[in-house]
């Protein structure tokens, strides 16, 4: 009984591929998600998730349904938004989070325009993504980002936590912030556009930003809040995809969904800074 | 510790071409403590970013002696920082220490003690693992001055060390500056307090945009001086007239 419901499925090879592409993606995404919520740069995943869609697109265009050409189209169309919207508001000095919106909201009408315009595309596929069709070259280039994204991220963790912790230090020692700062960007940009296949651009972030928010419930520490993001991640993917074969419901939103309730459990009943330790008055110390 | 001459020659620094600091020359002797002191929006602030290399001259020039502005230490206002962010007591002290880990490398036992020692230090002996976020105002203070001590840097600039911290903090933290200026760096402090600044200070620097008065601090904060600076006026015209001694 429970072997047909947790392990059965798993069995099947579509199940199996689904399940490895998630989990590269839990491993790669969830860590960049929790240092873009401490940077206070949530929305920027949402930006670059609607960012990427035009680039998407136009390698579709170009290339019809090749995988790596709408990776690449992704890439560029995400390094080019974050840029863009990053110089704008530090040349003109209006609201970062303003401008944003601006870009993003041109990007993703952008994105639809091109798709619309060729009758070949199908605009579903790209924006809610087919986890259960995940191919060779999907379930590489997940893996391939997962494998550049950890060994990446730990080689700029320190400049990292400086630049998001105290920039002004930084600068102030001869640090170069911006520079760590693009670099971050571009993991993050290659994770989202991995993630694009299996959960589509609107939800392409929902399994890397969930688990962060959530990790705030479990860790007073960085690297373990890290940790607990990439838990939360992995065994969201596990019980989406359960509850995706089981219900017939899509993966990707079953799979986001999953997340989302890991998110709500953690922020009610999570062992810090949770709505229960709220409630729950508990004897204080003597000192 | 021989810390270099620093010398302003002519400086101004603007906001948006209004001046904060005014053709201010003088000079920072090797080993000084001068207190900075002046009415809001006197351009104290200002000052300090510019002597750490973070906001461009509009005229004149800053002459460090060849020590590179990385190499200057800078506390800024403590209220810039997410005091929430998940990094321990230890890690923000070590941090200090990143013109000489480097961003790559792992830090070295040394340096991880250093950092330890300078807990200690400002009376944080046992802090090492705790939350910024569990901190008081003042404790977090003497982290930022304990993360200074593993710059060790020649040259110190301390933009309102004192502010909202208790009297006891206050006064193991200016028995730290002393400490400074025993071991022969330079430091430059911005001060509302003038009691300390007299009781402390041997030099001051008092501005008000312009300079008003630069030396020994019982001559720079002679009454006389003291109402200038309160009559320079604060104004901020809208569309004021160029500056004529601008070149």
């Amino acid at each position: 009984m429970i072997h047909d419901f947790l392990l059965a499925p798993f069995d099947l090879g579509f199940m199996r591929r689904a399940l490895a592409g998630c989990l590269a993606l839990s491993v790669a995404g969830p860590p960049l998600g929790v240092f873009l919520v401490l940077r206070r740069m949530s929305l920027m995943s949402d930006v670059l998730q609607h960012g990427i869609l035009p680039g998407i697109a136009l390698g579709a265009v170009a290339a019809g349904l090749s995988f790596w050409a709408m990776g690449l189209g992704g890439v560029l169309a995400g390094l080019a938004v974050a840029l863009l919207a990053g110089w704008l508001a530090r040349s003109t000095g209006g609201r970062e989070d303003s401008q944003l919106a601006g870009v993003y909201l041109l990007a993703l009408a952008a994105g639809v325009a091109i798709v619309s315009a060729q009758r070949n595309i199908d605009l579903t596929q790209l924006l809610f993504g087919s986890v259960l069709g995940v191919d060779d070259a999907a379930l590489l280039s997940m893996a391939g980002v997962a494998t550049i994204v950890l060994p990446a991220l730990a080689l700029i963790w320190r400049p990292l936590v400086l630049e998001s912790f105290d920039p002004g230090f930084m600068a102030a020692t001869g640090g170069r912030g911006g520079l760590w700062h693009l670099a971050f960007l571009a993991l993050v940009v290659l994770c989202v556009v991995a993630g694009f296949v299996a959960l589509g651009t609107l939800m392409s972030v929902g399994l890397m930003m969930l688990p962060a928010v959530a990790a705030r419930h479990f860790s007073a520490g960085l690297g373990g809040q890290v940790r607990a993001s990439v838990v939360l991640a992995a065994l969201a993917s596990v019980l989406g995809l359960l509850l995706s074969f089981h219900t017939d419901m899509p993966a990707g939103p079953a799979i986001v969904l999953t997340a989302g309730a890991l998110w709500l459990a953690s922020l009610v009943a999570g062992p810090r800074e949770s709505l229960w330790r709220r409630w729950v008055r508990r004897p204080h110390y003597a000192g | 510790m021989s810390p270099p001459t620093i010398r302003l020659d002519d400086l101004t620094l603007s906001h948006e071409r209004h001046p904060a600091v005014h053709h201010l020359s003088g000079c920072f002797a090797p080993g000084s403590l001068t207190a900075v002191v002046g009415p809001n929006g006197a351009g104290k602030t200002t000052l300090l970013r510019a002597l750490a290399g973070l906001h461009s001259l509009d005229s004149g020039r800053i002459d460090r002696s060849g020590l590179r502005p990385s190499e200057i230490a800078l506390l800024p206002q403590s209220s810039a920082l997410d005091r929430s962010f998940p990094i321990s007591c230890l890690d923000v002290v070590a941090l200090g220490q990143w013109g000489r880990s480097g961003a790559f490398r792992a830090l070295s036992r040394p340096q991880r003690d250093a950092a330890g020692r300078a807990l200690a230090t400002v009376g944080l002996d046992g802090f090492a693992a705790r939350p910024i976020g569990s901190l008081s105002a003042g404790q977090f203070q003497r982290v930022l001055f304990a993360r200074l001590l593993a710059q060790d840097a020649p040259v110190l600039l301390l933009d309102e060390p004192f502010n909202a911290v208790d009297e006891r903090t206050e006064a193991d933290l200016m028995a730290l500056i002393r400490s400074w200026h025993a071991e022969g760096r330079t430091v430059i402090a911005v001060l509302h307090d003038l009691q300390l600044v007299y009781a402390e200070f041997p030099e001051t620097l008092l501005i008000a945009r312009g300079p008003i008065a630069w030396g020994p601090t019982a001559q720079a904060l002679a009454p006389a001086n003291r109402q200038r600076a309160r009559m320079a006026v604060e104004a901020w015209a809208p569309d004021p007239a160029l500056c004529r001694t601008a070149a």
